[in-house]
């Protein structure tokens, strides 16, 4: 019996397919290096000099350093366990947990400063305010940074250790690790690039951040003023140049952070 | 030695009842049975990955029954080998001597005389990328033989290799096990690797477990890894 010969199928070109993603991208990447050129241009070597020169400026990025650095520390320390906890065991009430660690990603930054405020004026906020003062102090900056930072550092852990095969660790458990053991010696090495990725996430959220420290710090010079509260206080009194400036002092150090880590992560490789 | 009286897991809808086997210090016992019987999970329950319900097990004379995995004393060597990426071949073969704080000489003296028995002295500073398939299994091998477990338990440990390469770790693992005497038990789906390994054959068929004479398997030549199949057999099942 002869073969019938099938109708020819006319398959679509794939131009069209990739022609809309590239125009797609192309647009977002070019919004975003517009923005950076607009700034780069409004901008002169004149201001950015004059603007480090200032010293309330030079507090504000002294306090940005420090605080995002302290804060990225603190946001592993918690991000880690919690989500290796959240990756690797099931417990009751997980579901509700869940959706309570991602309330600071969606709850507007001005609500979270205001929640910290309020809770501050609770009796036990009252009492730890007379031994350790926290409103609008640098303990509030970090806190205010804290509570957005370490949601997104806990998501990025635990999609981290969601990716790592669990047989891994299994393996260690039998070679004589407690459970202990197996998560320094096996699971964390093999988590280092998802720490990093954490970290800088957590680093570039803290040094953005502006609602909850403007609420809950205050912006009081040479005292709680952190870059972006300095970008508000310029524009505020009409210094649009000395804003620009500090912005871009802002995207700098942004920059330079994320080619750091982005140098690190291939020089260690690995997975994750 | 392995002992296990009348083991009972369950996890979800599956369940594993009163299963009871026996394999003499030094045996090689085989278990297999069709995908989705609870292999894998009677090897993690030996290995202490799996809680049981209830029965007991027994390891060279001893009820490990409620111990952890790491105070089992039971090498493990799962499918995919599960190589830890950042540890060079050197270091997972002493690994896990490091944790029973053994001097650093005798550490170094294992893992020269584990890299000669399994021929992986060449690859002792590279990392596990890049590793072929049968090199991964050589090592994961190492590394679950060199803190010298009385028990072996090796899950589907050849399915992912290429014939040769089956072949020559089939030969590997009769003659590490005769070096060192361990009692092993291999879960796999190849009635190949059956007949040239075991000592002693375990089928296990809807919940149950029962025993077999490895020569009763139909004689067949060595096949593509990764087919899902029944073992079948011909005559004497006990």
């Amino acid at each position: 019996m002869s073969a019938r010969a099938e109708p020819t199928h006319i398959v679509p070109a794939d131009s069209p397919f990739y022609a809309g993603m590239l125009v797609l991208s192309g647009a977002y990447v070019l919004m975003i290096l517009t923005l950076l050129y607009a700034m780069a241009t409004f901008t002169t070597p004149g201001h950015l000099w004059r603007a480090l020169g200032n010293e309330e400026i030079r507090y504000a990025i002294k306090l940005s350093l420090l605080s995002c650095a302290l804060t990225t520390i603190l946001a592993l320390w918690v991000a880690i366990p919690v989500g290796y906890l959240m990756s690797r065991h099931k417990f009751p009430g997980k579901n509700l947990v869940d959706a309570v660690l991602d309330i600071p990603i969606v709850l507007p930054p001005l609500v979270i400063g205001l929640g910290l405020l309020i809770v501050f004026q609770l009796p036990i906020g009252r009492a730890l305010e007379r031994v350790f003062p926290v409103t609008f102090a640098i303990p509030a900056v970090i806190l205010a940074q804290f509570m957005v930072a370490c949601a997104f550092a806990v998501r990025t852990m635990r999609v981290t250790f969601d990716q790592l095969d669990p047989r891994r660790e299994q393996v260690a458990l039998t070679l004589g690790c407690s459970r202990g053991e197996a998560f320094w010696r096996v699971v964390l090495p093999e988590a280092r690039r998802g720490v990093l990725s954490a970290a800088t996430l957590a680093w570039a959220r803290s040094l953005g951040e502006f609602g909850p420290i403007l609420v809950f710090a205050g912006a009081t010079r040479m005292r709680t003023e952190v870059l972006p509260t300095t970008v508000f206080l310029e524009l505020s009194v009409g210094n649009i140049e000395a804003a620009v400036a500090v912005s871009l002092i802002m995207v700098l150090a942004a920059l330079i952070v994320l080619a750091i880590a982005r140098v690190f992560r291939l020089r260690r490789g690995g997975p994750v | 030695m392995i002992a296990i009286e009348r083991l009972c897991l369950k996890f979800g809808a599956f369940e594993l009842k009163d299963v009871s086997f026996r394999l003499e210090r030094g045996a090689y016992g085989v278990l297999m049975g069709k995908t989705g019987t609870g292999k894998t999970s009677l090897l993690e329950a030996v290995c202490g990955l799996r809680p049981a319900l209830s029965g007991r097990i027994e390891l060279d004379g001893r009820d490990v029954s409620k111990l952890r995995p790491a105070e089992r004393g039971v090498g493990y060597v799962p499918q995919d080998g599960a190589l830890f990426p950042s540890m060079t071949v050197r270091e997972h073969l002493g690994f896990a001597l490091e944790l029973r704080r053994r001097a650093r000489d005798t550490i170094a003296r294992r893992v020269d005389e584990l890299a000669g028995l399994l021929g992986i002295a060449h690859l002792l500073d590279r990392s596990p990328a890049g590793l072929s398939g049968g090199e991964q299994q050589r090592v994961a091998l190492g590394r679950a033989l060199a803190f010298q477990p009385a028990v072996l338990c090796l899950d589907e440990p050849l399915s992912a290799l290429d014939e040769d390469t089956r072949d020559e770790l089939c030969e590997l693992l009769k003659s590490v096990q005769a070096a060192t005497g361990v009692t092993a038990l291999h879960v796999t789906h190849s009635s190949y690797e059956a007949r040239r390994m075991a000592d002693k054959l375990l089928l296990l068929q809807d919940g149950r477990l029962v025993e077999s004479d490895p020569s009763a398997l139909r004689a067949e030549p060595p096949r593509r890894p990764n087919r899902s199949e029944s073992p079948s057999v011909q005559e004497g099942r006990a």
